[in-house]
């Protein structure tokens, strides 16, 4: 080998096509990309606009007795029809859905943040913190989630707040154990050693480090969240724990249950609903966690 | 990168010594785990390094020389013993006064993969330890990410790439640049170049004997690959369970290896120098090195010595000096 | 070095193609290889050279998809494995060909002791009884000098160390005696002293079964104290082959001169002024990047315009010994 050549190069450059572009266009077309992810998107941009605008454009309370109960869709002008009480679906699937997601949503944030704190310093500081944090997440997942929130309901009134608040607190010790089992597994990796020597601080370390790390199954823990507070919200309303003045998707399928045979739309619809909006986040936090890692970028 | 004359330091500040340094692991700690055996994982290592000199460290798996090289980092906790730098008594300095004090020592990792942090970009990966001790001001810490990657043989551009968009010599060094961002005095090894195609190995060897002639930088050189030892390494230590078994200089270690380990450990290592017939005549160790749990009285390497005699089995050789600073710790040779 | 007889393995212009993302890889491009009964062969490269992908194609176990076998021809005493029905592809699979891994611990099932595995084999190629085998899978635990073969035949993978797990693959490999044993990079997750021990091991076997072993490595100091016969890969082609002492002595292709030169071995005498290593400058080319011309032409320091229009052929060089370099093709015909 001719000393000149070696030192030419001495770089050990590759080929490599140098794309510089801002994160977040590289995120964004890493998103679009997805095609499923984008179907996710409009499906829910669609049921934002149905459930937010909606009522506008379509006027009728859904508490009022607009016609004979159990009216099927299409019929003498109800869309979806009407319950049991002769109300109109599509109004209620309307108003119901904003309650549905903001209490999805609100669910999953709080129980996001509590296992997130919970998790993270039980598996970054290890120990005595880890034995006591894990402890504490096990007392409340051995708990009856439903019985508990019921407790909860019961206790406090049956309000939107509690309702969420219930559901927020039944339902962090998931996100916790995952948590907990990425920073055990990251923070063994030399990059986290790395960052230290760069006397990196615990809280640098923790949500700046490993936590952008550890999010992939969160977000995906996150997601199933979401849905299942919609879910739990719906079982609540269907023990008639959940506000009475109110309308939700969950209050819709929970009044109608017992007429299930007879008149079967009645709870499909908002079922249907359910299973869309879970469908939609759930392809939507795919796209995002692709999107979010930037090996997955670019290749 | 013998006449290594450091410009930009005095030498004293680049000095290491290390003093009856122990790091033992175990006890209740983990959830399963408890009442573990304790696990004697650096068990009383004691050596200096001269500034702008590269120490190197060999053993085998289990021999403690990775523990020994974190314990120095203090990125596991330090159970007995001294580690100084220059004047600073490192293994002594807690919280803002150790965060302080590390911008003085910076490591390299094997592996070049799981060194680096996936989700950040090249660029962010060198800056971070400049913007967490803050070093320079904000506004001129972009130029001086710059100047690093040029000094490592990367092309500044390169800086708003991800990790994985690099090859493995490449991501050694950024993990360099890295390191070299504080303008520290000692740069701790482990294994730099074990993980790299043999072909890339070269070139980051070549590039740290640069960076030493220029830095008047001090290494320490973890590694299991005699060969590479005995190219970049000054002195060198042998270490087997937790204990140096023999140091000496570069040249005196190779040619006049005294300790039954360290010749099996030469012996053992294939050259293209050798043929099929001259393997068949070297001395042979039976059995694997042994667990640094419930280790035996004695010498450690009895077990596997094929010169073992009874007293080795009985007490442990102090490492002595046997002239020249080529130290032994064994009661035959 | 045998006589001019049949080769017991045969590897003629075997040509894989991988699909990726980029286009078409071609991972192995017309490699040939001769394995001669009671020989070992070297083939040493870097990694993504192809010489997993050597052993794979023998084995019959290139993935598809992505990969496929486009064309060539791979032969075991004379008969064709190319192309072959599964069913009998399992057959000579531990049969005439045996394998061992890098990483003994993913390789062996950690539900089953290790006696279990090897009588499994055993039964799996040959009609014997349980007990039959089970005897068979301690003698050959004995075989390869593992202490206490009756107990430690009831083990469990993970109560062994990693030598004496290598040792178990190979009585594994070995049980059904196989003509051929292929050996990938067996000791790169051991230690220094057990490594040469298991380099003894497989020399030991070599000569007292008269199995061929064809040992994959990137150390070209295993190669030499090893093997009879080497080839050197590079980017999916064999650039040089021949005899253990004449490709060493006297290397011909650029980069095998590199790959020895760049590395710095271990001296029994090392001089006291160092110098600094020899560079292969660049990085292996990616596979669906590949011009022309030889593949190692642009970070070769010798190469000359004609390297990178026209791919140089596999020719003699000297006395078996084959190079794939104009350049060291040129200086022979002078």
């Amino acid at each position: 080998m001719a000393e000149t050549a070696a030192t030419e190069d001495r770089t050990g450059q590759e080929p490599l096509e140098l794309k510089i572009t801002h994160p977040l266009s590289e995120m964004a077309t890493m998103f679009f990309a997805n095609h499923a992810a984008v179907a996710g998107l409009v499906l829910l941009i669609f049921i934002i606009l149905f459930t937010f605008l909606g009522p506008y454009i379509h006027t009728t309370d859904p508490f009022e007795m607009v016609w004979a109960p159990f009216s099927p869709p299409g019929e003498e002008g109800f869309l979806f029809g009407t319950d049991y009480l002769g109300r109109d679906i599509l109004a209620a699937m309307m108003v119901g859905g904003q309650v549905s997601m903001a209490i999805g949503l609100a669910a999953a944030v709080i129980s996001v943040v509590i296992g997130v704190t919970v998790g993270a310093f039980a598996g970054y500081y290890g120990g005595v913190i880890e034995e006591a944090l894990m402890r504490f997440t096990e007392f409340f997942q051995v708990l009856p989630t439903l019985l508990f929130s019921m407790v909860i309901v019961a206790l406090f009134g049956a309000t939107l707040l509690t309702v969420t608040m219930a559901i927020g607190v039944v339902s962090w010790t998931a996100v916790a154990r995952v948590t907990r089992s990425e920073f055990l597994r990251i923070r063994e990796l030399e990059y986290v050693a790395a960052a230290r020597s760069g006397s990196a601080r615990d809280g640098y370390l923790i949500f700046r480090v490993i936590l952008p790390n550890a999010l992939p199954p969160i977000i995906v823990q996150a997601n199933l969240m979401v849905g299942s507070a919609i879910l739990f919200e719906a079982a609540l309303s269907f023990l008639g724990l959940s506000d009475p003045n109110t309308m939700s998707w969950g209050q819709v399928i929970g009044s109608n249950r017992p007429y299930i045979l007879d008149a079967g739309f009645a709870v499909a619809i908002p079922g249907f609903a359910i299973f869309f909006t879970v469908l939609a986040i759930s392809l939507i936090g795919d796209g995002l966690n692709d999107a979010l890692n930037p090996k997955l970028r670019q290749r | 990168m013998t006449d290594a004359t450091p410009s930009t330091k005095s030498r004293a500040s680049g000095a290491l010594t290390v003093e009856d340094l122990k790091v033992h692991f175990g006890g209740s700690r983990t959830l399963f785990a408890k009442g573990a055996a304790l696990v004697h994982a650096v068990d009383g290592v004691s050596f200096s390094v001269p500034a702008g000199k590269t120490f190197g460290v060999v053993g085998e798996s289990g021999s403690g020389k990775t523990t020994t090289a974190l314990a120095i980092m203090r990125l596991v906790p330090i159970t007995h013993g001294r580690v100084i730098l220059g004047d600073t008594a490192i293994s002594d300095l807690e919280k803002e006064e150790l965060r302080a004090a590390r911008r003085r020592f910076q490591i390299i990792f094997q592996d070049p993969y799981s060194s680096l942090d996936p989700r950040k970009r090249a660029g962010a990966v060198v800056r971070e330890p400049l913007d967490l001790m803050q070093i320079g001001k904000p506004a001129e810490r972009d130029g001086m990410v710059a100047e690093l990657f040029g000094q490592v043989g990367l092309r500044p551009e390169q800086r708003a790439l991800f990790p994985h968009q690099f090859s493995g010599g490449q991501r050694q060094r950024i993990g360099l640049a890295r390191a070299l961002s504080t303008r520290p005095d000692l740069i701790v090894c482990d294994e730099p170049v074990s993980a790299l195609d043999v072909a890339i190995q070269a070139q980051i060897l070549n590039l740290m004997a640069k960076l030493q002639r220029e830095l008047g930088l001090t290494y320490l050189f973890i590694s299991h690959d005699l060969g590479v030892v005995q190219h970049i390494c000054d002195q060198i230590a042998v270490m087997y369970l937790g204990q140096i078994v023999e140091q000496a200089d570069r040249i005196s270690l190779f040619t006049n290896p005294r300790h039954p380990y360290t010749k099996a450990l030469l012996a053992a290592v294939p050259t293209v120098h050798g043929n099929k017939r001259d393997r068949r005549s070297r001395m042979r160790l039976k059995g694997d090195p042994p667990s640094p749990i419930n280790l035996p009285p004695g010498c450690r390497f009895a077990s596997r010595c094929p010169m073992a005699e009874a007293r080795c089995r009985e007490a442990s050789p102090p490492l002595e000096d046997r002239g020249g600073g080529h130290r032994v710790s064994c009661f035959l040779v | 070095m045998a006589v001019a007889t049949d080769p017991l393995l045969s590897v003629k212009d075997i040509v894989v193609d991988f699909k990726t993302r980029y286009g078409i890889a071609r991972v192995l491009d017309h490699v040939t290889l001769d394995v001669n009964s009671g020989e070992i062969l070297g083939i040493v490269g870097e990694s993504g050279c192809g010489k997993s992908m050597t052993a794979l194609s023998i084995m019959g176990l290139v993935p598809d998809p992505p990969g496929k076998v486009t064309s060539g021809s791979i032969k075991i005493g004379g008969m064709e494995l190319v192309g072959m029905q599964l069913d009998s592809l399992r057959q000579i699979r531990g049969k005439d060909i045996g394998m061992i891994f890098q990483e003994p611990m993913t390789s062996l099932n950690p539900v089953f002791t290790v006696g279990e595995q090897i009588a499994e084999s055993v039964r799996l190629h040959e009609n014997a009884s349980p007990k039959a085998a089970m005897d068979r899978a301690v003698e050959m635990l004995k075989a390869v000098d593992i202490p206490e073969a009756e107990r430690r035949a009831r083990a469990y993978p993970h109560q062994l160390s990693g030598g004496m797990r290598q040792r178990v693959m190979i009585a594994m490999a070995l049980a059904c005696r196989p003509k051929v044993l292929i050996a990938d990079e067996p000791t790169t997750a051991l230690d220094a002293t057990v490594q040469a021990q298991i380099f003894d091991l497989l020399q030991d076997l070599q000569e007292e079964t008269g199995t061929a072993i064809i040992l994959i490595t990137h150390d070209m100091g295993a190669i030499a104290e090893l093997a009879d016969a080497v080839a050197v890969m590079y980017a999916g082609r064999v650039v040089e082959k021949g005899t253990v002492d004449a490709v060493l002595s006297a290397p011909q292709h650029p980069y095998t001169k590199g790959l020895i030169t760049c590395v710095p071995h271990l001296e029994p005498d090392p001089p006291v002024e160092r110098h600094e290593l020899m560079e292969i400058p660049g990085v292996v080319p990616a596979l669906t990047e590949l011009g022309k011309g030889c593949a190692f032409a642009p970070r070769c320091g010798e190469a000359t315009e004609k390297c990178s229009v026209e791919e140089p052929q596999l020719l003699a060089t000297g006395d078996k010994h084959l190079t794939a370099c104009w350049v060291a093709q040129q200086e022979r015909a002078q």
